[in-house]
């Protein structure tokens, strides 16, 4: 045993620093153990993208202002060589970007915090607003005029008469004169405003934005906002819904424009978003950015870096849940790791939908691979081949799914291509080799394992831990060590060598 | 029986589980580095013959697409031969041809075939076809085993062969595969080829199983299992023995046939012998283990002395 000890020792020793630091790090900076017993923020991150042409360059884009349901709450810039200021135009709060001169690709991030207010403030309104006044062609006020007609006769108050239009709208046999009038307006949101403003209701355009956990590259959305009653209605002109959904944040209202740039061209601007769990106390002092678990802490990576680590820091779990399954448990699984990368796509796709187009672009490949093993080729061009056939197998499940209605068609392009390719030649060696019972076996068990590592990757204790507290990983090295050296029996050796009870008694 | 066996019910039989053995003895045991002498056939070919050790003689290697145009010349002096992919798995890819007749061959299973056939199987063996992963490969052709006719009515067309697992050069196991309808003709255990353990002092039939059961009589032949008794059971011991000298790998599996007039001969090495010999046997294999490496190793240089060790060591136990 003595051999064992500096091993056992080391292993020890990792997994207490990984449990040390942890501990450290609560006690710094008050981070929770528990997702229940904090609050979740919102970090919103913008980024406006630009080609500076070498003169002197403002940017500058609008941000919330006084927000119903949100605080907001450290506002920061990243943007080296940028002068910034957080000015107030008339009611329009703006970030400006300022530089003497830059030339090339330009990337300006603007980051704030946003913490979901448990009731939501009223907003006083200084001056009652009017209707503006709006300019139709000739035809198309004849048109707006009796959509207008029809949507009165089944309306009584500013609410329901936007409901009733954006119906009309969204007719699915089209109502001509509201298509005539899509085609011609910016967006429907830009419709609905014009029509409610003409019907004497005043209404505005508003950008709105989306919050969902560990999103990239958002684009806002357009939405109008209706007066009645003396507050401001948010209505959603693709839906008809009136209120504002729990999870909507109002970034942009009408005024000047949502991003300006001077001195650059192809701007564009784009937002990524991250829900993160902070307690209370954390909350306040969230300025306090100079302790030592901060700086070194995922927290502080630009919003898009810390989405990617929030996946990347559950592979260990997974990692850990193939070492145990296959160690201990004797579970066979086709390709060491592969159930970690199908785990990690069902948390993208929701499990049963990724589960039936997982299994089914595996089975078509099959099919597909058995013809291919006819042609006798080398196995590079095979993998080759495969590969383009299964961009080719998804694409078309992706249309018909579409076609017949379900999005999740879409989802399944977060399936590691590479991967599938490389399963779907190994199934198909051992089907040829051992059998179809055994692509079966290891088939099953690699699903298996995969829905066990996504279930506990999608529990929040789980997500919460390892995010907040990357070192706690060290413990899970430990653990994969420490099974690395495990030589009792598997949990399917018990069953496999059951013929040998006959021989000891 | 019950469905499941507990963990002190497999301790009490000396059972040893697939985590201890690739921990405790494939991986302290078996150097990586000596793993390809192993995996690939033509490789064990050439180390049997610096080494002198018996093995069906190599009468050719085909490498390269063009040489298999001139193959026909080349097999006209042979009567019989074996044609092996080199680095199969499995038994896939062997074919077995018996005798000629006139411009044609006989294979194994009594089909007659023309040259251009082995042309074609050739080629597909160079393309990879047979070889694990579809890596490029070198087909074998060697001599023909004219197997036992004792094991006559015992196996159902394939040739039937010997599994030794030797430790540290010791022989500590020994089993016997007969190939059955089930298996198709594969002396694979989980086809449903049947496993015979036997005893160490003298190769005679210790047990017979069959997907996991006991069986008494062949299922095919119906011939009793348990008359069986290999001749040559020491020779057989110590060309098994003599493989650790050659590879230097710990922990083996040597797969011995039986030749009617050249006796034992070698037919393939494996570095990660499975563990279903230890039913077979009805016996555990750790405590064997466990005994060899209390062994001195510098009593044991000699191959003769550790067959002569086990022999006496590990004869079965009168009760």
């Amino acid at each position: 045993m003595n051999r064992k000890l500096p091993f056992t020792l080391a292993v020890i020793a990792i997994a207490v620093v990984g449990l040390v630091i942890a501990v450290l790090r609560h006690l710094e900076t008050g981070a929770p153990w528990t997702p229940g017993v904090e609050r979740s923020v919102w970090l919103v991150e913008a980024r406006v993208d630009f080609v500076a042409s070498g003169e002197p360059v403002t940017a500058s884009l609008s941000i919330p202002e006084n927000l119903q349901h949100f605080d907001i709450g450290d506002e920061r810039s990243a943007s080296p060589g940028y002068g910034f200021a957080i000015v107030n135009d008339d009611g329009d709060r703006r970030i400006e970007w300022t530089r003497r001169d830059a030339e090339g690709t330009q990337s300006l991030y603007y980051i704030a915090q946003f913490t979901p207010r448990e009731r939501p403030e009223t907003i006083e309104i200084d001056r009652e607003p009017v209707a503006e006044q709006v300019y139709w062609s000739e035809l198309q006020r004849s048109v707006a005029a009796e959509l207008l007609d029809r949507a009165r006769q089944t309306s009584s108050t500013p609410r329901s008469l936007a409901r009733e239009l954006v119906k009309l709208m969204a007719l699915v046999d089209g109502d001509q004169n509201a298509a005539l009038l899509l085609a011609q307006a910016e967006s429907s949101a830009d419709l609905l405003a014009r029509l409610l403003n003409d019907a004497g209701v005043p209404a505005r355009r508003v950008f709105a934005l989306q919050l969902e956990d560990a999103r990239r590259r958002q684009p806002l959305q357009r939405m109008v906002e209706i007066y009645e009653e003396g507050e401001w209605l948010l209505v959603d002109a693709a839906t008809g819904e009136v209120g504002v959904p729990r999870n909507t944040l109002l970034w942009h209202r009408q005024g000047r424009s949502l991003l300006d740039v001077v001195g650059g061209r192809q701007s564009r601007v784009s937002f990524s978003m991250i829900r993160q769990s902070v307690p209370a106390t954390t909350l306040a002092r969230s300025s306090r950015t100079d302790s030592i678990f901060y700086r070194v802490g995922v927290q502080s990576l630009p919003i898009e870096e810390q989405s990617m680590f929030k996946m990347l820091l559950l592979l260990p779990i997974g990692a850990t849940v193939v070492v145990f399954m296959r160690v201990l448990v004797g579970v066979q699984t086709a390709g060491t790791f592969m159930p970690v990368l199908i785990a990690l796509a069902f948390l993208q796709t929701s499990l049963v939908p990724g589960l039936l187009s997982f299994v089914s672009v595996v089975l078509i490949g099959l099919v597909m691979r058995s013809y291919l093993s006819r042609l006798s080729l080398l196995l590079v061009s095979r993998i080759a081949t495969l590969i383009i056939l299964v961009i080719f197998i998804i694409s078309a499940l992706s249309i018909i799914g579409y076609q017949l209605g379900y999005s999740t068609g879409m989802t399944i392009t977060f399936f590691p291509m590479i991967i599938i390719a490389w399963t779907i030649e190994r199934m198909s060696i051992l089907w040829e080799e051992e059998g179809a019972k055994e692509v079966l076996v290891q088939g099953g068990g690699s699903l298996i394992v995969a829905i066990i590592a996504y279930l506990l990757m999608r529990v929040p204790l789980v997500s919460h831990l390892t995010y907040n507290f990357p070192e706690l990983n060290l413990v899970l090295l430990a653990a994969i060590l420490a099974m690395g050296q495990y030589t009792g029996f598997k949990l399917s050796e018990l069953r496999r060598f059951r013929a040998i009870q006959e021989d000891i008694d | 029986m019950k469905r499941w066996v507990s963990v002190p019910q497999l301790r009490r039989f000396g059972m040893l589980g697939m985590n201890s053995r690739n921990v405790d003895f494939i991986g302290r045991y078996n150097e990586r580095r000596l793993f390809p002498l192993v995996d690939d056939k033509l490789k064990t070919k050439l180390l049997t013959q610096d080494h002198g050790i018996a093995t069906p003689a190599l009468r050719m290697t085909v490498t390269q697409q063009h040489e298999i145009r001139s193959v026909g010349a080349k097999l006209d002096s042979l009567s019989g031969f074996a044609i092996k992919p080199s680095k199969g798995s499995g038994g896939k890819g062997i074919w077995v041809i018996t005798g000629r007749d006139g411009d044609a061959y006989i294979k194994s299973s009594g089909a007659r075939i023309g040259i251009d056939a082995i042309r074609r199987h050739l080629s597909d063996t160079l393309a990879g076809l047979y070889s694990l992963g579809g890596t490029p490969d070198v087909a074998i052709i060697e001599d023909l085993i004219e197997f036992d006719p004792v094991f006559a009515g015992y196996s159902h067309e394939g040739v039937p062969d010997i599994r030794v697992i030797v430790f540290k050069g010791f022989p500590v196991m020994a089993m016997l595969r007969l190939a059955t309808h089930a298996s198709d003709g594969k002396a694979n255990l989980h086809q449903g080829a049947i496993g015979v353990g036997l005893a160490m002092d003298a190769g005679r039939c210790l047990k017979a199983v069959q997907f996991n059961r006991e069986v008494l009589l062949h299922p095919d032949t119906g011939k009793p299992l348990n008359s069986i008794r290999i001749d040559n059971w020491r020779d057989l011991l110590l060309l098994s023995a003599r493989c650790y000298e050659m590879t230097g790998l710990g922990y083996i599996g040597t797969d011995i046939v039986l030749d009617r007039t050249r006796g034992p001969q070698l037919l393939e090495l494996n570095a990660r012998p499975g563990l279903t010999i230890q039913i077979a046997n009805g016996l555990g294999l750790v405590p064997r283990l466990r005994h060899i490496e209390s062994l001195d190793d510098r009593r044991f240089r000699d191959p003769a002395e550790r067959v002569d060790h086990v022999m006496r060591e590990f004869a079965p136990r009168k009760s």
